[in-house]
């Protein structure tokens, strides 16, 4: 039996703003009946001063799914849009007095429901990703942007935890492999620049949690008495941290020699051919010049003398 | 009332006189039956006793057909990996896709890790099995065929005679899983074509931690567990003596019992059945109406969620089950459902109800009366039941 807080019993068997809306002029439905939740978030935003007057829910799924929609609309109710925008789930967790960690996907819900809502009011296409074609996770419809969401809010490191707060990943397991490069790239992310904001959040606002602090051996700024071996470790560190991002576009890098201010790199898969090469290698080197604290130049391996 | 307990396929409460038959084996009948004294003697003499009421139960040939184990669980494991060592040759298990996850999920780690042919024979609709896909799927190299007898969420019933007589025409061994069977069906395995049989105390009103496996005169058996004489070496490690007794006990109670169960209690959960399904809009029961268990009755509510409604019942007194994925964690409804096809705007409200011989026409009127409201209130709360309750009337899903 789950451990449910008194706080989720008392949303659950008593929700506040149930039902529909009428006068809602902002609406959001997020999940599907296949997904065993789905949350249709109904508002009445008053258009001069932006205020939510009035949150109704209608929640199929759990208890837990259920308070987390109530919960949900009794934080927003008398917020401006712009201050409900900055409502994560973590945020309805913690109102709710936590939710089991299995159950987190229910706050998750929840939050994403508000950027529908809030999307819809402001005229703008909220982007139902669950029909968008570059789905992770097929069995519940979740693509790489609300992992990377979920993974940035709440601080995951793990494909457990991915799971338990998106539910991608619970059923077949076969995108287990793709939950893992996309977090690997938030996290790659996170640790290599610090986040003042987030440029995966467009809509939501979401306030992404503060990024672990760099870890000892990877130097941020820069480090002037690096030896040789320090130099090329960082170098080698850097483009190990871009390779996810790449691999997830079926690209590749490779580090292939240093000479100096010369650094070659050899672009495979993907990035072989394409129009964003260029660039590409703009990216690494702007990564490499970032972490050594120096200037360099990254060439493709083809320039190297003797290839 | 002291609480509704209508989920007994998940456990049932252990017969007063099954604990105390088994209560003077914790301090006065201590012994080891293994060992040379009368301390020990005591004790195998009602590990025999036992051996025989289950035999009883089961209508057995033979005492020693008997191999008392720790679950229905281990069985289910003991069975198939006997086969599969003593038929070394033979490399293809056939099951069901319904099958209880102490057979799937051995047969998932065989298929995988021991590259062993796994065909996992579908259910239509009613979770009837499909005898023709089992058909085709036999074959010499078959070392075992397992088919559950009772589905544990339905209660479905295969026709395990019918189907272990195609099993010994292949020259298969035929086990059954009959966790949810043994003690609500009569059974007569004399004259029967199984040879294995896995059975667990705790769904018979014995305690947990005891179990048994049906191994007919005759068929090859390789144990699982080596490191003594005990059951005849067929299962090694001293044996759990009070929980055997218990189940002894439980097998006897359960005999006596069966012209009840399949009466009184069956009437009940008609009663229960037929008062639900006038009294709520969108609902159905899921597997095979006419052929299944006495006590099980399994409804899916459509639109709404499993885990809502057992806290509701709950909140009400009453415990039952659902194979939402909610109450699992597994995040995905039952593989039940879904291998019958039930639409996901039902699977996650399929809730069952299971009796005993313990519930009584009382309780259930409680029930009756207060199901309706908690699926009213929880589909008040669904953004699928405004579209979908005004055409209520019409309503006629593909699986009614």
């Amino acid at each position: 039996m789950w451990n449910y807080t008194d706080k989720v019993k008392e949303h659950f068997f008593n929700p506040k703003n149930a039902g529909a809306l009428e006068t809602a002029n902002a609406v959001g439905e997020v999940g599907s009946i296949t997904c065993g939740d789905a949350l249709k978030l109904m508002m009445k935003v008053n258009p001069d001063t932006n205020v939510i007057e009035d949150a109704r829910f209608q929640t199929f799924g759990c208890g837990s799914a259920i308070a987390s929609s109530s919960a949900l609309t009794e934080m927003i109710i008398g917020k401006t849009v712009d201050e409900a925008l900055v409502i994560t789930n973590r945020d309805i967790a913690e109102y709710l007095g936590g939710l089991p960690p299995e159950k987190m996907h229910c706050s998750v819900m929840g939050a994403e429901a508000l950027r529908a809502a809030i999307a819809n009011f402001k005229g703008e296409e909220w982007v139902d990703d669950h029909e968008e074609g570059e789905l992770v996770c097929k069995c519940f419809g979740i693509d790489a942007a609300m992992i990377e969401r979920a993974v940035t809010v709440n601080n995951l490191t793990t494909l457990e935890e991915v799971t338990n707060y998106t539910k991608a990943g619970g059923s077949c397991q076969t995108c287990h492999e793709k939950i893992e490069e996309v977090l690997e790239a938030v996290l790659a992310k996170q640790a290599a620049k610090p986040p003042e904001k987030s440029p995966l959040l467009p809509v939501a606002g979401i306030k992404p949690a503060p990024a672990p602090a760099p870890k000892a051996d990877a130097p941020v700024a820069a480090a002037p008495k690096m030896t040789n071996v320090q130099r090329m470790q960082s170098i080698m560190m850097a483009i190990e941290e871009i390779r996810p991002q790449l691999q997830r576009d079926g690209g590749d890098v490779e580090l292939v020699d240093i000479d100096g201010k010369d650094i070659y790199v050899r672009l495979s898969g993907a990035c072989t051919g394409c129009s964003q090469s260029a660039s590409t290698m703009m990216g690494v080197q702007m990564k490499l010049v970032e972490k050594l604290g120096e200037f360099v130049r990254v060439k493709p391996a083809s320039m190297l003398v003797g290839a | 009332m002291a609480g509704i307990y209508l989920d007994n396929n998940a456990t049932t409460r252990v017969d007063d006189a099954v604990v105390e038959a088994m209560l003077p084996l914790f301090t006065q009948h201590f012994g080891n039956a293994s060992s040379m004294h009368a301390f020990g003697g005591a004790v195998g003499g009602l590990i025999e006793k036992a051996r025989q009421q289950v035999q009883a139960l089961l209508g057995a040939a033979h005492d020693t057909e008997i191999v008392f184990t720790a679950s229905g669980t281990e069985s289910d494991n003991t069975a198939i990996l006997s086969a599969l060592e003593a038929y070394p040759k033979k490399r293809t298990i056939i099951t069901s896709v319904v099958e209880h996850p102490a057979v799937l999920s051995l047969c998932d780690y065989l298929e995988n890790k021991r590259g062993i042919t796994v065909h996992r024979i579908p259910v239509d609709s009613r979770g009837n099995l499909d005898i023709d896909a089992y058909k085709a799927a036999l074959s010499p190299d078959v070392a075992i065929v397992s088919f559950m007898w009772a589905n544990n969420e339905t209660g479905t019933l295969f026709p395990i005679e019918e189907l272990a007589k195609m099993a010994k025409a292949v020259g298969a061994l035929f086990h059954t899983d009959a966790v949810q069977a043994v003690g609500k069906i009569p059974m007569r395995l004399a004259d029967s074509a199984i040879d294995m049989l896995s059975l667990s105390g705790h769904k018979l009103h014995a305690p947990k931690g005891v179990g048994a496996l049906y191994v007919k005169r005759g068929t090859r058996f390789r144990p699982m567990l080596r490191g003594g004489h005990q059951e005849r070496s067929r299962r090694a490690g001293t044996e759990n003596a009070p929980g055997i007794v218990g189940l002894g006990k439980a097998a006897e109670l359960a005999l006596q019992h069966m012209a009840d169960e399949n009466t009184r209690v069956r009437a009940l959960r008609d009663k229960l059945e037929r008062a639900i399904l006038a009294a709520v809009p969108n609902c159905f029961v899921t597997g095979n109406p006419d052929v299944r268990l006495p006590n099980t009755a399994n409804i899916a509510f459509e639109y709404i969620e499993g885990e809502a409604i057992l806290l509701l019942l709950n909140e009400n007194g009453i415990a039952a089950s659902s194979g939402s994925a909610c109450t699992s964690g597994s995040l995905e409804p039952s593989h039940v459902m879904r291998a019958m096809g039930v639409p996901y705007t039902a699977a996650h409200g399929a809730t069952r109800f299971s009796l005993s011989r313990d519930t009584t026409e009382e309780e259930i009127n409680h029930v009756i009366a207060v199901v309706p409201g908690i699926i009213e209130r929880l589909r008040a709360l669904s953004p699928y039941w405004s579209k979908s309750g005004a055409d209520a009337k019409g309503f006629a899903p593909v699986y009614s």
